[in-house]
Order: structure tokens, then sequence, then C-alpha cells
């Protein structure tokens, strides 16, 4: 609340005034901070306990009220408040404002004045690092303030469209190749779903591996086989 | 340069350039000028990484430098700006000002212009006309012509000024008779009759259209070694003039709508086409802090109404006369000659403003009782605590109470008046008051410390939610390829449902919260421009 005990003894007075009258609940923390003054003013003149220079009566207090308990623990991190904010304005320019202030921030991070710090180096150098793509180091290592003047190779609010190319040809090949075998396989409902799942991290995986997935059985095909021979042994 | 303004211009950098730039920024607010070597030791940062920020800095004019004699050579110090950085809260405010004056191409040309931080016209011309051919119907594009005829406009009514330019000078000596010509640090003038100069560019063309990435790698190639080859011989002629947005012409006008605004609501529609004609006319000739506009004559304010709001001589009179009785004194009488002469009373519109706005934050927080009480302080200046009680018309003990609350929150003042010398609180008198300009710079300070709490809420908000947007993310990046593609229904219905509605609504519910934050600190933003315009008008007037 912006009275520190330091400062007490300066502001006895101004404290008695104020915290004496008070008795809503704001204000018990300068009730705390009076008790405890005129504590040190008692014990600063040593004559008599609780005594102040003015006369109590005259700032509003009578004998033997009731003053509210000093409170012994801070005040809570989101205290209630009694009254609500007023809503915010809305409308077409607020809403249009709305818009352009994400634009502009998102627009911002493709700029080359956004600058990203050096990339954390990995624990040990993996033999995959040559052959995976990292984020454009170009900020780092060639860089030259002409480019600001001209950022023609920065294109704003728009993703690398060749990324999403390549992605969306590998994606429609793989599916491709997974929907003729789902064709030969018998399916339930909970299978269907499950299988959504697993082509989407089939596909995530392929992004990182070198093997091309569908060669590899996952292993439903050879649980069913074997169900059916059950008479031979298995090695 | 207090600490809720750093943690403020702080966020900010880290907002739109990254942590690098943050850190170097708010480690020159903090201490002052240093040189770039200091610069690079005491925050850790690699050397080029520093220089890289200083340009970007620079670049935008956040920070300035220059040479000072200190050390054996002389160095050069940079200094930022805590002030301009903190105006970047204010673009979208200055992009749809300038929708509203000047339509889309306005609109883009101040887009980039503050994205960009310097500009050449030329290359703003190009940039834009791309942009804008991009969102029109296909086969059609836009003329270079178009686009330059929007910047210039925007330049006659000063909004977008030149750059200072740089003048090379050697970097005076020092005493200890170091080589002469060691090192040259580049001044930069700023010449104040060519602020608004457009200089002759030779500009044709049309916008290009940005090529759809299906058909086009081979176009691609050829088109690039043409495009080579254009810019080698295609020079423009504005080389070296770099335009940038002129911030105090916003703020002017965004006083301006701020005064009618008043006046509209105060009085009437009429009144405000007066005052809104008045700051027309005197828009190149008011410096931004003076406390009045030019004195104008009824016969020249009378010539200059638009024509749709034909009212006689007498009535414009008479509507003077009203503007100027009124409490509020929006408009002052400064002389007879001309039919009359009037001005308008800036300052003092301000303060009202300002005032207002102090008003309404107590009644917000405290109740209508408590705002009572303020206005009451506001008007009366120094009051006991009986007095309060009498005037206020409110009992004894809530009045007391309302003081005391409004005390604690620094937003009243106690004057203490000794009756004898040993200052005995029985024989004292105790004035209640209000410091208008102290409580606005509070109140300001309180608003830094608003929107940086919405900040840092918001990165939050986005932080524990990030795991879901990139998915979501992604997801929209297969859906745009497929659909490129031409797949068929069922698979783009298949990929839609890999987020599921839990998610979806999560998603929802963070995209709300986001724009909430966002809209709240827009219009924080617009309480900072009141409060520190008063403060500045204010100090200017002092």
């Amino acid at each position: 609340m912006g009275f520190k005990p330091a400062t007490i003894c300066i502001q006895t007075e101004r404290l008695n005034l104020l915290s004496h009258t008070v008795t809503s609940a704001v204000c018990r923390q300068t009730v705390l901070f009076l008790s405890s003054a005129v504590r040190m003013a008692g014990r600063g003149r040593g004559r008599g306990r609780g005594q102040l220079t003015f006369n109590i009566e005259a700032v509003g207090i009578g004998k033997g009220e009731n003053l509210p308990p000093s409170t012994l623990q801070p005040t809570p991190l989101f205290p209630p408040m009694e009254h609500k904010p007023v809503p915010l304005q809305t409308g077409e320019e607020a809403e249009y404002m709305l818009a352009l202030k994400q634009e502009l921030r998102g627009a911002m991070k493709n700029l080359p004045f956004y600058i990203r710090p050096a990339a954390p180096k990995k624990d040990v150098e993996r033999y995959s690092d040559k052959y995976q793509s990292t984020e454009p180091t170009d900020n780092t290592i060639e860089w030259d303030p002409v480019t600001l003047h001209r950022p023609s190779s920065f294109v704003t609010g728009f993703p690398p469209p060749h990324h999403v190319y390549f992605l969306g040809q590998t994606l429609e090949k793989k599916e491709e190749e997974l929907s003729s075998d789902e064709e030969e396989r018998e399916k339930k409902q909970e299978e269907e779903e499950q299988e959504g799942e697993e082509e989407y991290d089939e596909e995530e995986f392929e992004e990182e591996t070198d093997y091309i997935m569908s060669y590899f059985d996952n292993g439903e095909e050879f649980g069913g086989d074997s169900d059916d021979n059950m008479d031979e042994a298995t090695y | 340069m207090t600490a809720q303004e750093v943690r403020l211009c702080g966020l900010l950098l880290q907002e739109h350039f990254g942590e690098v730039v943050e850190k170097v920024g708010t480690h020159l607010l903090r201490i002052g000028p240093l040189s770039l070597r200091a610069i690079a030791h005491e925050t850790s940062t690699p050397l080029d990484l520093v220089k890289k920020s200083l340009c970007v800095l620079l670049q935008h004019s956040l920070c300035s430098f220059e040479g000072t004699q200190k050390g054996p050579r002389g160095v050069v110090e940079y200094r930022a700006s805590c002030e301009r950085i903190l105006r970047m809260l204010r673009y979208p405010r200055y992009i749809y000002t300038a929708k509203t004056l000047y339509g889309d191409t306005g609109e883009l040309i101040v887009e980039e212009v503050l994205q960009r931080g310097h500009m050449t016209m030329s290359h703003a011309v190009q940039t834009v006309a791309d942009r804008l051919t991009h969102n029109m119907e296909e086969g059609s594009s836009m003329e270079y012509s178009e686009v330059v005829s929007a910047f210039s406009r925007l330049v006659e009514t000063h909004l977008l000024q030149r750059c200072p330019s740089v003048t090379e000078g050697p970097l005076p000596v020092a005493s200890s008779g170091g080589p002469a010509a060691s090192a040259t640090v580049p001044t930069l003038s700023e010449c104040q009759t060519e602020r608004f100069n457009l200089p002759p560019i030779t500009l044709k063309g049309r916008g290009k259209r940005r090529l759809s990435n299906e058909d086009n790698e081979a176009e691609q190639a050829r088109g690039k070694r043409a495009r080579l080859d254009d810019a080698n011989t295609k020079t423009s002629g504005d080389e070296g003039i770099y335009w940038q947005v002129n911030f105090e012409r916003f703020h002017q006008y965004f006083r301006d709508q701020a005064i009618i605004g008043a006046v509209a609501s105060k009085l009437d529609q009429t009144s405000s086409e007066i005052v809104r004609t008045m700051l027309r006319m005197s828009e190149v000739t008011t410096t931004p802090t003076a406390a009045y506009t030019q004195p104008l004559s009824v016969n020249e304010i009378f010539r200059a109404l638009p024509p749709s709001y034909s009212i006689s001589r007498p009535v414009l009179e008479q509507y003077l006369t009203l503007l100027v009785d009124d409490p509020m004194e929006f408009v002052s009488k400064t002389g007879d000659s001309g039919g009359g002469m009037y001005a308008v009373y800036v300052h003092k519109v301000l303060t009202s403003l300002a005032r207002a706005t102090l008003e309404s934050v107590v009644q917000e927080r405290f109740g209508s009782r408590s705002a009572r009480i303020f206005r009451l302080l506001l008007r009366k200046r120094h009051l006991e605590q009986k007095q309060v009680e009498d005037f206020a018309m409110i009992p004894a003990k809530e009045a007391k109470e309302m003081l005391y609350m409004l005390l604690s929150e620094n937003l009243v003042q106690l004057q203490e008046i000794p009756k004898t010398p040993d200052h005995a609180p029985s024989r004292t008198f105790y004035l209640y008051t209000v410091n208008p300009l102290s409580t606005a710079r509070m109140l300001l300070q309180h608003c830094y410390k608003t929107v940086a709490n919405l900040i840092v809420r918001r990165l939050n908000e986005t932080k524990e939610n990030k795991r879901l947007l990139e998915k979501s993310q992604r997801i929209e990046a297969i859906l745009a390829s497929l659909q490129a593609s031409g797949a068929e229904a069922a698979q783009l219905t298949e990929v839609e449902e890999m987020i599921t509605a839990p998610e979806r609504q999560q998603l929802e519910a963070l995209r709300h919260h986001v724009n909430k934050l966002d809209s709240s600190e827009n219009q924080v933003d617009e309480t900072i421009f009141l409060l520190e315009s008063h403060i500045s008008s204010t100090m200017a007037s002092r």
C-alpha cells in the first residue's frame, strides 16, 4: 500500500490521523501499522503505553469502539473485484484494428528484421543431421544490411509454396498406396479410425526416415495368417 | 524511463524483432548510451548479433547514434529511444487511419513503410502494387501511377516524411593527436525545407501477380534471369532517398478527432463541423504542442465551411458565441477584426479530456459516489474532511471510508496547513486535494503496466496451447495442399477429422481469448494517447 515501516517515525502523526477512523477491511493494514506505531511511540517515550500526542476522540474513534482485526497474511494475489470492468468496444473499427494487429505481428516474424538467436547445439552430432532440413540459418550466416532495404526474397504473409506442394505430393502417393492395401483387408469401424491415426503417424514418420513405409508390413496381416494355421509350429 | 516503460518496450521488441534485439534494446534503455563493444560485453552476445540488432533498431529509428570524444580515437555511442519504441503499440491505429483517409492503397503504403522502417519510394510503390494486384481478380493489375499518386497525397499532407540523409564528416579528432582520417562517422542531417519534397522518379509498369506454384518453375527461371537484367538497367532515380512515417502528424490528426468528438458529444453536430473546419484550416500552421491554433476570422471560417452545411452568417456567429461561452472553453475569442477572431483552445480541451478519463477511471473502480467526491475535489481544489461530506452530500462514515480508499490508491493527496509552529496535529488543517498532472502521470504508468501484463498473458496462453496450435497449422497445410491438387471430399473430411471436437473447442476458446487480449491492448493505447497528449501539452505550456 505504500506505507513502509521505515517511514513510520516521520509520518506517525499522519498515520495516526488516518488509520484510527477507518473501519473498512481495506485499511486493515494501516491499523496494523498504527498499532506498531503506537507501540514504537510508547517504547520511545517509555512512559505509559498507547499514549498518542493528540486526543483520539477528535479524530473519530470513540472509547472502546471496535477496530478491525489486524491482518496476519499478505493480501490475495487476485482479490475479488467489487466493480466489474466495462466490456470492450466492439464494432467494425475495433475488429479491423484487431485483424491489422495480428497480421502485422505475423508479418514481422517473416521479415529479415526478426533475428533469431543461433540454434543451440545438440548433444551429439548425428549422421542424419546432414540430410535433415534445419531452420533457415541465413539469419546468422550471410546477412547484409543492404538486404534490409530490398528484402525481395521474403514474401510476406504466405507459407513457402514449394514446401506444401512437396508434402502434398508425398502424401498423395502414400495415400494411394495405402488405400489400395485397405481394399484387400477386412475392416471394422474402430480399426478404420485407428488406421486414420496410424496413417497420420506414418506420414509423420515418413518425413524423418529414409525408409519407405509401404514396404513395411505392420503385423496385422501376419497375425491374421497365423490364426488360420494354428497346427503349424512357429519358430 | 520508468521500470514499467522499459518492461513494455522489452516485450514489444521481443514480439516484433526477436529475443536478441530485445536483449540489446532493453540493455540500452536501462543503462543509457553505450558503445558497440560495451553492449557486446555486458549482454554477453556475440558481436555480429549485436551489430545486426543495432542495424535493425536503426532501420526502424528506434535507436540513434553519435560520435563522441570518449576513448583515444573517439567512439560511437548508441542510444535507444523509449518513446519511439512505445509507438509500436499504435501501428494498427496509424494503418487504419490511412485507410479511412486514403483507401486501400494508402493503407498498404503506410503498412509497408511501418514494417520496413525506412523505404525508398520506388520500392514502396512496387511492393504495394504487387500486393494489390494479388488481391484483384485474374487478368487485371494495378498501375504504378495510381500508387505513386496515393504516395504523393500522403506526402503532401505530411503523413510521410523523408528520413534524415547522410552527410559524411570526419570524427572530431581527440586532442592526443591521433591519426587524422582514422574514422568517419556519418552524421545525419535533416533538411527542413526538403522534408516533404517528392523526388522525380521514373517508374512505369504494373504490379506483378505472384505466379501460382504449380505451372511455373520453368517460367520462374526465365523470369528470374530477365528480372536480374531489368534490375541492372532500371534504376528509378531516387536511390538514397528514404521515407518514413511522420508520427507527429498522425498524432495531430488523432488529437483533432478527439476534439471534434468531444464537441459533438457536448454540443451538436453543426458545432463539431465548425470546429472541424477551424482545425482543418490551421493544420499546417499549428505546431504539435501549441496551446492555441492560429486565430481565424469569421469571414475565413464562413468561406471554408463545407457546402453541405449551408448555414447563414449570423447563425455561424451565434454558434461561435455558444462555443466561446461554453464552460469547457473549446473556442476562445482572440480579437474583433474581420468580424471576430476565434481560435481553438487545444490545451484546455486536452486537459478536459484527460480529466474525464481520470474521473471515469475512479468511477469504474470505486463506484459513483467516490467519483462524485473526486470530481468535487477536482473543481474545488482544497477541501477539509467536513466540507467534503457537506458538498458531496454523503454521510460522514462513508465519506471517510471513500476518501481513505482514494488516498491509499494515491489518487487524492493530503495537504497540511499548520496553525501553530509546532505542527501539532490537533491544531493543523488537513486538506484533501487532487493534483491532476501527477495523477495523470500515475495513470499513464498504470496503463503501461496494463499493456505489458496483457502481452505477457497472451504469450502465456499461446505457449500453453503450443502443441495444439502446431497440430492445427499442420492440418491446415495438409488440407490446403490436398485442395490445391484436387482431392476428393472424402479425403478432405478424413483429414479434417484428425482434430477432435474437444480440441476444436479448445482452439476456439484460445482464439477468443487471444482476440480479447489484443483488442484490450488497442483500447488501452487510446487512453495512453490521451494522457500522453495532455502531459506533453501541459509541459510545453509551462
